[in-house]
């Protein structure tokens, strides 16, 4: 009885752990496979240095854009329970479950050469600033989702007692949600600067590959495995780095502020 | 008394599967709602809050209309200056006990200079004795230090009325007792128009001047203690007053 009982506790893990190991060995076969010196090198590489400039830059700008608009939006959001807040918080997840092809093609049809929002001579296509429209494009939803949720979880109770005082609704949105949502809008924060940081299809798409203006990381590991593979790595290395960093940095932000609604 | 006790209460609406019809026009001291469970009571001080508006009536307090469906006069929470107490108390948890104090203080007052903000923040936690506490976070307090934050921080508003939902629920037993009769000798030096919701009769005959019983929406009697006790006029009022 117990050797059976026994028996099927290992064959749950067992099947738990070949997806494990499905999900964990590209990245490590990904470091295992290169030398110190041919990380250096592919560092090293003409591609790495601008790319890695133009993904800080834009990065950071869709990132304030995002946090700019989707703090208040999420705020909203999480305040009327109308049919239509139901109908813009769907709308806004949309651009999670399109394929970035499908972002690429519409965001060319609104803002390219021909799109809906563009004259004759004015396309923004090819420049940085379309690499940062297809970044907010594809990583607002993901920040909206989570301050919408950390917005949702401050008791209403607080707004309603600072309201009492006389206090205007930007003092409450400022001094009393911000404050106590600030653990999930960071960790959103940073859940929308990763996904922005990895896009790739609907840049290429949409604001093209070129070298400086708007070739950022991803774009750059593309157009390196055609000519160096050793950049391509090293590049791949330096952003699964960066990405499990900000996966600890969410975690443990999450971790703390859910222990510090346990303690209020 | 004075002008600025009168309060009037038309009301009829419809909140959830309650229909809420009140009539009340009397000056009020510490006017204390009780009533069974479901009965209209915390709805009825959502209205007078703000946080509601009903489907027809008429609020006015100490002179003032705050709410009137024949003129579509609707002032907002953030106009009507009442103090709210909820069963909590709510206090803000990232904010220490003088910033909770001063929040009220500069919300209702943006345009007071610092200086005499600071003043007045000191005196209210001074005569609420929260001097020592003053540097905590409400995380760090009892539920008697809670209320007396959540008083000092209403009250630094300069409210003209004071709304407290069962301000004694989130307490343990032992402590009950002694926040009490703190509050009801703190409700006294205040001297606000107060209403008041429990379910405790020990509590509402030891805070409460009048009483006002409300059972399925509608207000079935009003009184003092005594003529509450002397004639009931229904079970539920019999059964609450024999149980203080």
């Amino acid at each position: 009885m117990s050797g059976r009982i026994r028996a099927e506790r290992t064959a749950i893990r067992t099947l738990g752990g070949v997806l494990v190991a499905f999900l964990v060995l590209p990245l490590v076969a990904l470091v295992v496979t290169t030398s110190f010196v041919d990380f250096e090198q592919g560092l090293s590489h003409p591609l790495v240095w601008p790319a890695l400039r133009l993904s800080l830059l834009t990065t950071t700008i869709s990132l304030a854009i995002t946090v700019a608009l989707g703090t208040p939006l999420a705020w909203a959001l999480a305040n009327t329970k109308s049919r239509w807040s139901h109908a813009v918080e769907t709308l806004s997840q949309l651009p999670i479950v399109i394929p970035p092809a499908v972002a690429g093609i519409a965001l060319l049809f609104a803002f390219g050469s021909r799109g809906l929002l563009s004259s004759e001579n004015s396309s923004l296509t090819g420049s940085t600033a379309a690499v940062v429209i297809a970044q907010v494009f594809v990583s607002a939803p993901f920040f909206i989702q989570a301050a919408t949720s950390a917005f949702r979880h401050v008791n209403p109770k607080l707004v309603v007692v600072a309201r009492t005082f006389g206090a205007r609704p930007l003092r409450v949105f400022f001094r009393i949600a911000i404050p106590l949502a600030a653990p999930g809008l960071v960790a959103g924060a940073a859940l929308a600067w990763a996904r922005a940081l990895g896009e790739f299809g609907a840049t290429l798409m949409f604001a093209g590959n070129l070298e400086g203006q708007t070739q950022t990381l991803p774009l750059a590991i593309y157009t390196a495995m055609e000519a160096d593979m050793r950049a391509a790595q090293a590049l791949a290395i330096v952003l699964v780095v960066v990405a499990f960093a900000l996966l600890l940095f969410v975690r443990a932000t999450m971790r703390r502020s859910l222990s510090a609604e346990g303690r209020a | 008394m004075t002008d600025a006790n009168h309060l009037q209460l038309q009301i009829s609406t419809r909140i959830g599967n309650l229909q809420l019809n009140v009539q009340f026009d009397a000056d009020i001291q510490t006017l204390v709602l009780i009533g069974p469970n479901g009965s209209g009571k915390s709805s009825l001080l959502s209205l007078v809050l703000g946080v509601l508006e009903p489907d027809s009536g008429r609020i006015a307090l100490g002179g003032e209309v705050l709410s009137d469906s024949s003129t579509k006069t609707f002032m907002p929470v953030e106009a009507r200056r009442i103090g709210y107490l909820p069963q909590d108390y709510a206090l803000f948890p990232h904010l220490t006990v003088r910033e909770n104090v001063a929040f009220a203080r500069a919300s209702a007052n943006p345009s007071e200079p610092r200086a005499v903000r600071t003043e007045r923040v000191n005196a209210l936690l001074a005569e609420l004795s929260l001097t020592d506490y003053a540097r905590r976070r409400p995380g760090a307090l009892s539920g008697g230090e809670k209320q007396r934050v959540a008083l000092a921080r209403a009250l630094a508003a300069a409210p003209r009325a004071l709304l407290l939902d069962e301000p004694l629920a989130a307490l343990d037993v032992h402590a009950r007792r002694k926040v009490r009769t703190l509050l009801a000798a703190h409700l006294k030096k205040i001297a606000l128009p107060t209403i008041i919701v429990t379910h405790d009769a020990a509590e509402a005959r030891e805070l409460g001047t009048h009483f006002a019983v409300l059972e399925a929406g509608q207000m079935t009697q009003l009184g003092t203690w005594e003529e509450l006790a002397a004639a009931p006029k229904s079970r539920f009022v019999a059964r609450f007053v024999a149980s203080a």
